[in-house]
């Protein structure tokens, strides 16, 4: 059996409005809102379906696979702009 | 960071559009869209006219435009017919493009220009605070319709048909990933498509007529959408008070600045050929 993917979140918390929407459409309750920013609370349970990341109007989260087939570093390109995700808990 | 992040002005963000706004879920969607297409920066042209959804532009890393009020689509006919090779995408929201842009709208379409006009239709004016606009349902309340708005609304979708769009599609921001697909194809084809991409307004819209929050906002259009697809099983009674979502119209027509080059091009050579004579005779004789 192949081995499970995993999955690491991204989140740009200077971005993020805390809005809410990505918390309610998780199909499998990975994220909650921690001071009004998201956090992925239950990063294990995540899917990888990108539904948080494709319906967040503020580019505020990404969802990356991680292991054999994904990225394991964060872009460069990440830092340029001192956008760097303070909440990394990956 | 994903593809699409690189064709952001990430520079400029965080957005000035309210928390929950759907703005930043269709400009998302489009650099989705434009990812996949891989189009390139320096021949795609972003124009907008003004309003919330207008300021999406100044968001995106293109050659961009911010025009008048409602003459989003003029601007970006002028910049088709100057440069046919270019890719001309017009971001505009439901006041800007059926109210004070309407008449462009409709010529636009009639003339089936190679344009992608992306249409954020969030039922209000947003941004001069929620006065009522002519995509306001009826009987919903507005800053200038205080009582309820008396007038019936336009269904932009049917518009853009009746008026000649070769390729018309509606999605909403909860059907993110067909308004992804959605703008992906209307980038492909060639003619006047037109995107009416249903988003909410959780700060005007949402609070004046007591519709929650955006997520609850969000609820209602996946409550209220049925797919073309499935609709067209469905008998009509359940289809009631519903609005249709997904590929609407297809039908592929010359396009405009094809069709003109060709003109040009003909007049020309009859110009280059001409060997004396009375021109007006000349013309007139063949």
């Amino acid at each position: 059996m192949a081995e499970k993917k995993t999955f690491k979140h991204i989140i740009r918390e200077k971005w993020c409005k805390g809005c809410n929407i990505c918390v309610a459409f998780c199909p499998k309750q990975v994220l909650i809102l921690k001071k009004g920013k998201v956090f992925a609370e239950h990063p294990e349970l995540c899917i990888g379906c990108h539904l948080c990341e494709f319906r967040c109007p503020d580019f505020a989260i990404e969802v990356l696979e991680e292991g054999a087939n994904g990225k394991n570093e964060r872009d460069a390109s990440d830092l340029d702009y001192a956008i760097s995700p303070e909440a990394d808990h990956a | 960071m994903s593809e699409s992040m690189k064709y952001m002005r990430q520079g400029r963000l965080p957005h000035i559009w309210c928390p929950g706004c759907g703005h930043g879920t269709v400009t998302g969607a489009l650099t989705r869209a434009i990812a996949r297409l891989k189009l390139d920066k320096n021949k795609t042209i972003i124009v907008s006219g003004i309003g919330c959804s207008s300021r999406a532009p100044g968001y995106l890393d293109f050659d961009t435009l911010h025009t008048a009020h409602g003459r989003a689509i003029a601007f970006a006919t002028g910049i088709k017919v100057a440069k046919p090779e270019l890719k001309v995408i017009v971001l505009t929201g439901d006041g800007d493009c059926t109210a004070i842009g309407g008449n462009h709208f409709i010529h636009a379409a009639r003339r089936n220009i190679d344009i992608t006009t992306i249409v954020m239709n969030n039922n209000i004016y947003g941004m001069t605070s929620g006065q009522y606009s002519p995509m306001t349902p009826k009987g919903f309340l507005a800053t200038t319709a205080p009582y309820g708005n008396v007038e019936r609304s336009f269904d932009l979708s049917k518009l853009a048909i009746a008026a000649g769009a070769t390729y018309v599609g509606r999605a909403t921001t909860y059907h993110v990933q067909l308004l992804t697909d959605l703008i992906e194809k209307a980038l492909l084809n060639k003619g006047f498509s037109v995107i009416e991409a249903v988003t909410q307004c959780p700060t005007y819209l949402g609070r004046k007529n007591k519709l929650g929050s955006a997520v609850d906002m969000l609820n209602w259009f996946k409550d209220g959408a049925v797919n073309v697809k499935a609709a067209s099983a469905l008998p009509p009674e359940r289809l009631a008070g519903k609005f249709l979502i997904g590929e609407l119209h297809a039908a592929p027509e010359p396009e405009f600045t094809e069709v003109y080059g060709n003109v040009v091009s003909q007049v020309q050579r009859k110009f280059d050929q001409f060997q004396g004579g009375v021109r007006g005779c000349e013309q007139n004789s063949d």
